[in-house]
């Protein structure tokens, strides 16, 4: 698949993004995540005090958690009362031995009940409140910390992670812990807080029947334990085979064209078939089994509801209990398993929490880009003298890119740097601009080590325009005025005017209003090239760098742009990185760079008389071979 | 989604078993409760007797009960009787102490019309006597049981009783008392027939010395018996429905997901822009697994709420027919409840999947700007740009949360004051006999599955429609007509076969677009020689080839391969005779081999050496130890650019067509690498057709035909030559690239 599909895949394909509310955490794969944080402790202090000022605030609303749960968990019992009220009512009536129901006890039982429920659905309704509100509130400071970081981190670091990874801290692990703070935490507090409730309950009814009902836990236990270990094999085979379907399906989608000119359509559906066979067969026992939780542990629940209702039964004709304690208990039984199986999940949401907060919290205490220096240089008029001193540079410390780089570049000079991929030209540039530092020798900029300044200053020295034309999904006036803080209309006029691109805004719907979309597609390659050189016009910066800025257009187009980065460089120190030799040849000094050294050096006349290595890659764009 | 509907078809018995076995498991969870209710009230509160008919009754009993009835009910109550006196019997003496002291009266077994007709009798028997016992017992705890009289027996003389009155009264007072008396009973509820007849016959076998306790007993152990086979039958169906309902849903995903692929196979160029590729990767992947999760549920729950809420209904109207509408109310309550935030949540919803991709946008382009963020010092700007998007969506999950916070204790205050608004108006009717407290018991567990079945019926309504759009997705692959289908009857190239193409006024437009891509193309291409084709980005230079092919057909005019017009001949045996070189190069998982014999399975290895050697590959190919063996990974993403279009050119040689296609295959190798593969594609494959698209001048300048597109339409055509002279675009495409002395 060529890197254009690629792009297209992922853009359909975002990383998972899921909305910040779910209804919990269950399902029968809920106990199969093994995620482990490597400092479980560690990570939960530190998240502890990241919560700062909440922290209070939560012991709180998990008390009226706890609170609403003991509230709600009086309920059966009390209501049991009011049937075995009635119960004996009845009986008495018949037997001729009472004046039948006592109305006024159980209409004080129900008003008692009905409180109790109203004052324990108001306290959860306000834990919850709390809650979302701390939780959120956590959430947007971790998204807003993670986006400060990025911007502080050396570019270094983003060498050895990808963008997905960091992207997926700012969504799903921050999700992650946002969601056990939302509802896990006080699900754990309720669900504990029910099952020593519901023990307590049940035990003051009947220790034999809670005994009886208890049974059955253990007895889920090992069900779901057996159940979980063999439908995670088929559901890991299932992934396996789904894997290998969809990969087919991506490969074969991908390379249409191919199997369209190869005539080989036939045989890519019997392989489709034969995957798709594979994968039907293990597809439908997974599904089975992971669904299979809930009959069988119904199953198991209706079986302790039955043993409850015979026990129960018998005891109450031995009068040891009552019928309302019978109806009480039975709602325990059905209301036990719930937060007991929650229970069984909290290591695991522990886990997954912490796992998630250690790389969050990994990420924030990543080093930061050196420090400033303390005593910074304030150039007042820069004349654009630059000058590479014996720099040595490797992007790891046992890989030296840049071996012994010296030059000297005069102001408003025209240098070029060439070379094969992974010369290290682009290198070059990233050391210049401080997104690296030199590990050995300096660079100055009209004589003083850019060390010495702030890195916003020297930035601000410089216009770029890279070969990766990025845009911001804003308006086209927004990206042009980029470089400076409230550029005027007509700067930006003048700015795109310069860069040739005034008269293609004016003919787009919205002109310099119109919005770019996500990955600029809505205007092609060659104009956003344009509005990156537009964007590096506005500054009016006193040097210039331009990294392979034409390398994606065609060449009437580069010729446009070519024009436009001509004008852009009159009068300024400018670096070129080109892979066209034909659109350096008037350069004032061309350097030609191999393997982090440069062999070459001179103008383009001078390197040709050479008949070096320049030569030579001049010469094979022709077929012309040397004299 | 109903578009999908007949992939069902072969699974309609497994679907149809499905539901027989889903009324199954609803009736066996409506009846547990149901059962829970027969313990309270036969088991606890009559102590196990299940009956108004005693199985044994004191002779002298069923003499006094006998003046109340008229002698057709004589005749029943002789027949269903048999005296026994003096008997040896030990197992009887047993189970009926009283006997040695008395004769008895014991129960034969009756028809159960006889049965039927035998139980007022035998109530109204058994009730009078009890009212008449209790009131010489205790007058006056037994005030209640008397409004049930139709008389007043403190009114009779001391020492007498109605019994006896009855033997002294004349036939006509006699009748009389009767009489009213029966219509008294034809009044009286059900229900309180039923628990004072037992209540009498309890006292009956006490009089005998039966063991109520063992009857008691038996009766809970029966019933729970009953329970768990019950619970075992609701267990077994419900593990088959899953089991039926997984290979269901497995097996529509697994015909579904086969015929979009093969559908997809079908495609041309044009269906493939018209969805995108990586739209019907979706369509074909998650899609489909997404059908197999819905298909899933739909069996399992869909079908599965109504009939356990149908069937909840029915029976707790049975149960107590004048509580419907506690159930009613509670359902509507809970229904608004769900509306009512699906109203509030669900337009936030919708914008939060919004702020999610917000948040992640600025996100990825403050990871893939970042040189040009810190170049222009804008790290300030873009934190506040995130702020922005952070904000916005914390506030709406803020706002979600608190819906949900508010929704799930309402829902739980619903239910709970469910339950005691039951037990309050159950109060009432349990006193006025009309409900037992068994039944109560039941109906508040039928009302929890009722409301279990809305709330479920409910998520359903809110989840379906989502998860249907993913059939929808796939019926659109499915339902779409192939634009590129072969003729009825294709037509064969002639033998031998020259090579030659032919472009005669070709025009060609996207569906729906406003302006030709191509216009009035004529060239013809002749056997053996190479045209090159040249113009800038966009301008149709593709579009010109992939017609050949038939990746794309022509909106007007024909295009001829060997004087035949390609919609002509069947799209195999045209594309038999081409080898096309796509831009990208395209490998597959496998080998270096796999994918080189992917042009002919019975290639001869000398023919792969061979055309990696023209292709310029064999260096790098056998430079790595595993040579043609090495691994390719999915999307060829261990090998260089310029590698793939290597492979991929060598791939199409070992096809060894007459034809050559390619298609901007050169972009990415080094001009050295370039201008080596030509020159050998030039000398090994003399005899075949080269057609070549490219942007580089350098490229074409050797080429015997050079075709100068610009905006779809031709420009030049000729050698470079002659278009220096004659074309202007070509000189500016030229003069771009190269310098003066170079362009000579």
């Amino acid at each position: 698949m060529s890197e254009n599909n690629q792009n297209n895949t992922k853009n359909e394909k975002r990383p998972e993004s899921k909305p910040p509310v779910r209804f919990g955490r269950g399902g029968p794969h809920a106990m199969m995540r093994g995620e482990k944080a490597r400092d479980f402790k560690g990570t939960f202090k530190r998240l502890i005090q990241y919560l700062g000022k909440y922290n209070l605030l939560i012991t709180f609303v998990l008390t009226l958690a706890a609170a609403s749960t003991v509230f709600a968990i009086f309920g059966p019992k009390i209501l049991g009362r009011a049937t075995t009220l009635l119960f004996e009512g009845v009986v008495a009536q018949i037997s001729g031995l009472g004046s039948g129901i006592d109305f006024p006890s159980v209409g004080a039982i129900l008003v008692q009940v009905a409180i109790l429920y109203v004052i324990s659905a108001f306290l959860n309704f306000l834990q919850g409140y709390i809650m979302s509100g701390i939780s959120m509130d956590i959430t947007y400071r971790f998204r807003q910390d993670i986006a400060a970081k990025i911007n502080r981190l050396p570019l270094q670091y983003f060498d050895k992670i990808s963008q997905g990874e960091v992207l997926s801290r700012v969504t799903n692990d921050v999700d992650t812990v946002s969601q056990t703070l939302n509802q896990s935490l006080s699900q754990i507090i309720t669900s504990t807080t029910s099952v020593i409730g519901i023990l307590i309950m049940m035990f003051s009814i009947s220790w034999t029947m809670t005994l009886i009902a208890l049974i059955t836990v253990p007895l889920s236990m090992i069900v779901i334990n057996l159940i979980v270990r063999t439908s995670q094999k088929y559901f890991m085979q299932q992934q396996e085979y789904l894997g290998h379907v969809n990969g087919h399906v991506e490969e074969m989608f991908g390379g249409h064209i191919v199997i369209k000119a190869f005539n080989a359509e036939g045989e890519s559906v019997n392989t489709f078939n034969q995957l798709n066979a594979t994968l039907y067969s293990s597809a439908w026992i997974s599904q089975f089994l992971s669904t299979l939780m809930m009959p069988i542990m119904r199953l198991i629940s209706n079986l302790g509801y039955v043993a409850v209702s015979i026990l129960g039964g018998y005891l109450a004709i031995q009068g040891s209990i009552s019928v309302g304690d019978i109806q009480a208990f039975i709602q325990y039984v059905r209301s036990f398993n719930e937060p007991l199986m929650q229970i069984a999940n909290i290591s695991n949401i522990l886990q997954q929490t912490a796992a998630a907060a250690e790389r969050v919290f990994e990420f924030l205490n990543e080093p930061e880009e050196v420090t400033e220096t303390a005593n910074p240089v304030k150039l007042k008029r820069v004349a654009g003298r630059v000058e590479f001193r014996n720099v040595r540079f490797g992007y790891n410390p046992d890989e030296v890119v840049i071996k012994d780089f010296s030059f000297k570049a005069e102001p408003g000079e025209k240098i070029a740097i060439v070379g094969p991929t992974g010369a290290g030209k682009t290198t070059l540039v990233k050391l210049l601009m401080r997104f690296y530092d030199v590990d050995g020798g300096a660079i100055l900029v009209d004589g003083h080590n850019i060390q010495n300044l702030t890195r916003v200053d020297l930035r601000q020295l410089f216009a770029m325009v890279l070969q990766d034309t990025w845009l911001f999904n804003g308006t086209i006036a927004e990206n042009i005025c980029y470089g400076c803080d409230g550029a005027d209309q007509e700067q930006i006029i003048q700015a795109a005017s310069a860069a040739h691109v005034n008269h293609f805004i004016r003919t787009m719907p919205g002109g310099y209003d119109m919005v770019l979309n996500e990955d600029a597609s809505n205007i092609s390659a060659g104009q956003k090239q344009l509005l990156t050189i537009a964007r590096a016009v506005v500054g009016d910066p006193p040097m210039l760098i331009l990294d392979e800025a034409t390398s994606s257009v065609d060449t009437r187009t580069e010729v446009l742009i070519q024009q436009a980065m001509d004008r852009l460089m009159h009068g300024r120190t400018s670096f070129i990185i080109a892979h066209r030799l034909s659109t350096i040849r008037n350069a004032d000094l061309i350097l030609v760079m191999r393997d982090g050294d440069i062999v070459e050096q001179g103008s383009h006349e001078d390197l040709l008389a050479q008949n070096g290595f320049y030569a030579e890659l001049y010469y094979s764009q022709f077929e012309i071979q040397p004299a | 989604m109903l578009r999908l509907i007949k992939y069902t078809k072969p699974y309609i018995w497994l679907i149809l078993a499905a539901i027989v076995l889903l009324f199954i498991m609803a009736n066996a969870d409506l009846a547990l409760p149901d059962y829970l209710s027969q313990i309270v009230n036969v088991g606890i509160q009559h102590n196990g007797i299940d009956d108004v008919i005693p199985q044994a009754i004191r002779v002298k009993q069923l003499n006094r009960m006998v003046l109340l009835f008229s002698s057709d009910e004589q005749n029943l109550v002789n027949q269903a009787y048999q005296l026994i006196e003096d008997t040896d019997d030990d197992a009887l003496l047993i189970q009926y102490p009283a006997l040695a002291e008395e004769p008895i009266y014991l129960f034969k077994e009756l028809s159960t019309y006889d049965h039927d007709q035998l139980e007022p009798i035998m109530a109204r028997g058994l009730i009078t006597i009890l009212i008449v016992e209790q009131f010489q017992d205790n007058p006056e705890g037994a005030e209640d049981l008397l409004a049930q009289l139709p008389f007043d027996p403190s009114q009779l003389p001391p020492g007498m009783d109605l019994f006896s009155l009855l033997e002294i009264a004349p036939a006509a007072q006699k009748d009389q008392i009767n009489t009213q008396i029966r219509e008294q009973f034809e009044v009286m509820p059900q229900t309180l027939t039923e628990q004072l007849a037992t209540a009498a016959i309890q006292r009956e076998y006490e009089a005998l010395g039966v063991n109520i306790g063992q009857i008691q007993t038996n009766y809970i152990l029966r019933t729970g018996g009953m329970m768990i086979l019950i619970s075992l039958v609701a267990g077994i169906t419900s593990i088959s429905v899953s089991f039926l309902a997984a290979r269901t849903s497995a097996g529509v995903a697994r015909d579904i997901r086969e015929d979009v692929f093969t559908k997809v196979e079908s495609f041309s160029s044009q269906e493939f822009n018209n969805f995108s590729t990586a739209s019907l990767i979706t369509r074909a992947t998650n899609d489909v697994t997404q059908v197999q999760q819905v298909t899933f549920m739909i069996i399992r729950m869909a079908f599965f709420a109504p009939i356990l809420g149908i069937g909840g209904v029915i029976r707790a109207v049975d149960k107590s027919p004048n509580m419907w509408w506690i159930i009613a109310l509670a359902v509507a309550l809970l229904l608004l409840l769900i509306f009512f935030a699906f109203m509030a949540a669900m337009p936030k919803f919708k914008i939060i999947q919004k702020l999610i991709d917000r948040l992640n946008l600025v996100t990825r382009e403050n990871l893939s700007g970042m040189m040009v963020i810190r170049a222009f010092n804008k790290q300030n700007f873009e934190e506040a740009r995130f702020d922005r998007a952070n904000r916005e969506l914390a506030d709406v999950g803020l706002f979600i949360n608190r819906v949900m916070a508010l929704v799930m204790p309402a829902l739980m205050l619903i239910m709970n004051g469910l339950s005691i608004l039951i037990i309050w108006v159950g109060a009432d009717q349990i006193a006025q006999s009309t409900l037992q407290v068994g039944d109560m018991m039941a109906f508040l567990q039928y009302s929890m599955q009722i409301m279990f079945a809305f709330m479920m019926l409910s998520m359903l309504f809110i989840f379906l429609p989502r998860a249907f759009v993913s059939g929808d997705r796939i019926a659109e692959v499915l339902e779409t007509e192939n634009i590129i289908t072969d003729p009825q009857e294709p037509k064969t190239f002639s033998e031998p076969f020259s090579g030659k193409i032919e472009f005669k006024d070709v025009y060609f437009r996207y569906p729906d677009a406003e302006e030709d891509v191509l216009e009035n193309i004529t060239f013809t291409v002749l056997p053996g020689q190479t045209t090159a084709i040249i113009g800038s980005t966009g301008c149709g230079k593709s579009t010109v080839v992939n017609l050949i092919p038939r990746f794309f057909d022509v909106s007007r005019g024909v295009v001829l391969v060997d004087d035949v017009d390609v919609r002509e001949v069947s799209q195999c045996e045209l594309r038999d005779k081409i080898g096309y070189i796509p831009q990208r190069g395209i490998l597959f998982t496998g080998t270096v081999e796999s994918n080189l014999r992917f042009a002919d399975q019975e290639a001869r290895d000398e023919t792969l050496h061979e055309a990696l050697e023209i292709a310029q590959a064999s260096e790098f190919v056998y430079a790595n130890p595993e040579g043609i063996q090495a691994e390719i990974s999915q999307g060829g993403t261990n090998v260089s650019g310029g590698q793939k279009q290597r492979l991929s050119i060598a791939r199409a040689l070992v096809k060894q067509p007459p034809i050559f296609i390619f298609d901007d295959s050169f972009s990415a190798l080094d001009f050295k690498t370039d201008a080596a593969l030509r020159r050998a594609i030039k000398e090994r494959t003399g005899q075949s057709t080269v057609l070549m698209v490219t942007q580089r001048v350098a490229t074409v300048k050797t080429a015997d035909q050079i075709i100068v597109l610009d905006n779809g339409k031709i420009v030049g055509k000729g050698t470079h030559r002659e278009l220096m002279e004659t074309c202007q675009t070509y000189q500016e495409i030229a003069t771009s690239q190269l310098s003066k002395e170079e362009l000579a």
